[in-house]
């Protein structure tokens, strides 16, 4: 049974970029709901532009992510610690598909479409609701605190195989 | 084959840092800048009304048409402005935080507009009597609403906080001199309703022009027959409707070469060019549901206007989401009850 070493360029690269804008997203999200300085305008646009950006991305990932064969865990991972990892990788999925999905759904029940930086306008679906509104706006609120722990869970764990186990898994998405 | 301790550490460390970046721009360590929630808060005051506004809670919905003469198209592309007729769904309101205080009893009137017409050319409008802010900072606004809330121990505005603090913002000084000259009207259709704010207007050409925009009444109306009641204003207007729609002059006023654009706690000069742009009718009066899903938001712009770098209208729209944010929270548990 062939077991690649390392994940195909183009995992990584979904993989690094995705991450990239994730993260931003996050900082961005978390900072621009407290503003009141003037850039709170240009970067709930850029978030709303990103995050719609951040959908087509993660289809285009999950979709290549059946293209290829993964990695498989070391093989002397105890069975708690492999499936926590596939756990955590799976809701790191969901979260991906459920923030930009809440954010575009919290939009267009305020009524509003969504400007791609001028250039055209993405139209609202559904009818405008302050229940609907409300529904979208908590679910991408909870997301993204679960995205955060996922994320920081995901991160310690891979730095843990590099570091303290020195086993290949955090090479295999590094090269 | 166990690793040394300081390689845990070093895991712990990563751990914590990713972690702490998140609470920091989350502001669970604090902010050093006033947050939306806090001017929220401050708004809303220590009995919020569970899904009103948390700022014009008192108010009513109405329905109406804008028709332009087309006099501003050739300043901005904004569909509105162009020749045509365009409905929206409006919003008169009191200033305040109470959704049942005494209609009579706010020294500021609203007129709030929403056209929807398509997505892209999506406009909402929010305006309020007074013609300029007394400060020009969301800081300075702040500390204005702190001083001007009644002191919790004793249920009464404290005038020496009040004095102070116009004292320390001489920039309030045309503020204070228009409310001085003020005389609130007895009806909704006969007072002035300011954008305060300028935005700029930008044509086919990408030519922009810093405007400021007001709905000036057609009629008059001295004193208010329904005074005694709680709803005075909107029976008034009720009224009126039941006659005639009510109208307003839709006017621009431009700025001048020595206008600053991003400060609104200064009238321009009366020699600046206007135009009026048409008309904003008013036909009727709706149910509360016309209008209480609209965040009436002055950053939700068409194409052809923009917005200025004021910074009282930049602060505006992250504090509308959030009270926008807990009304809708609100009504969703009062919906699921
Ligand atoms: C990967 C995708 C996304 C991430 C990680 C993300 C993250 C966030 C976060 C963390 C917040 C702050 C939530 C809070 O503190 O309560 C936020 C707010 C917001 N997000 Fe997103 N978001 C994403 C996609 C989107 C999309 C696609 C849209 C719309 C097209 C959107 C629209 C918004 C809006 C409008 C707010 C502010 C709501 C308010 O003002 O109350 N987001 N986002
Ligand atoms: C920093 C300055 C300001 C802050 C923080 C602020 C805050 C708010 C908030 C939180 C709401 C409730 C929004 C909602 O739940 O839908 C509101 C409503 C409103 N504001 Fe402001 N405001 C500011 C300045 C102004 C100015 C300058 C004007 C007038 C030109 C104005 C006019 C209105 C009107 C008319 C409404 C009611 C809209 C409606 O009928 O729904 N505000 N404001």
């Amino acid at each position: 049974m062939n077991n690649p070493a390392q994940f195909p360029l183009s995992a990584r690269i979904f993989h690094w970029g995705m991450a990239a804008l994730i993260f931003s997203m996050l900082l961005a999200g978390l900072s621009m709901v407290q503003t009141l300085q003037a850039w709170h305008a240009p970067i709930v646009a850029a978030h709303k532009f990103f995050g719609v950006l951040a959908l087509i991305a993660v289809i285009a990932r999950l979709a290549n992510r059946f293209r290829f064969k993964s990695p498989a865990l070391p093989a002397d991972l105890p069975a708690a610690q492999k499936l926590a990892a596939m756990v955590t990788q799976a809701l790191l999925y969901i979260c991906m598909f459920a923030m930009p999905i809440s954010g575009f759904l919290m939009v267009s029940a305020s009524g509003q479409g969504i400007n791609m930086l001028g250039l055209f306008t993405l139209p609202p679906i559904g009818e405008p609701s302050l229940v609907g509104y409300s529904f979208f706006r908590e679910l991408h609120a909870i997301t993204a605190v679960l995205l955060m722990l996922l994320i920081v869970m995901h991160v310690t764990a891979a730095v843990y195989h590099g570091l303290i186990r020195k086993d290949n898994l955090l090479r295999s998405m590094l090269r | 084959m166990r690793a040394p301790l300081s390689k845990y550490i070093a895991l712990a460390g990563v751990a914590a840092a990713i972690s702490g970046v998140f609470l920091y721009a989350g502001g669970f360590f604090g902010n050093s800048q006033l947050t939306a929630q806090e001017f929220v808060n401050l708004q809303q005051g220590a009995n919020p009304h569970a899904g009103f506004r948390r700022a014009h809670a008192k108010g009513f919905c109405v329905a109406g048409e804008v028709r332009s003469n087309g006099a501003l198209a050739e300043h901005s592309v904004a569909a509105v402005l162009q020749s045509t007729t365009t409905p929206f769904i409006g919003r008169f309101s009191t200033g305040g935080n109470n959704p049942l205080a005494p209609d009579l009893s706010s020294p500021v009137r609203s007129l709030a507009l929403s056209f929807s017409e398509s997505p892209e050319q999506n406009w909402r409008i929010a305006m309020n009597t007074p013609p300029v802010m007394a400060v020009a900072t969301p800081e300075a606004f702040y500390a204005q609403l702190s001083a001007l809330s009644p002191d919790p121990a004793t249920g009464q505005r404290d005038p020496s906080r009040i004095q102070a603090f116009f004292q320390q913002h001489p920039e309030s000084q045309t503020f204070r001199n228009w409310s001085a000259s003020y005389q609130a009207t007895g009806s909704l259709a006969a007072e002035q309703y300011h954008s305060i704010n300028a935005f700029y207007l930008v044509n086919s050409a990408g030519e922009r022009q810093a405007v400021r925009w007001a709905a000036v009444p057609k009629t008059q109306v001295a004193s208010n027959p329904f005074a005694e009641q709680n709803d005075a204003l909107r029976l008034e207007l009720e009224a009126q409707l039941a006659q005639a729609p009510v109208a307003f002059d839709w006017q621009f006023t431009f700025a001048g070469a020595n206008d600053d654009e991003n400060n609104p706690t200064q009238l321009w000069p009366e020699s600046n060019e206007q135009k009026i742009a048409g008309q904003i009718v008013i036909t009727r009066i709706e149910p509360d549901s016309a209008c209480s899903e609209i965040l009436y938001d002055p950053l939700i712009l068409p194409a052809g206007v923009q917005a200025t770098a004021d910074p009282i209208l930049r602060a505006r729209s992250a504090a509308y989401a959030e009270s926008y944010r807990r009304r809708a929270r609100e009504v969703a548990a009062q919906h699921a009850q």
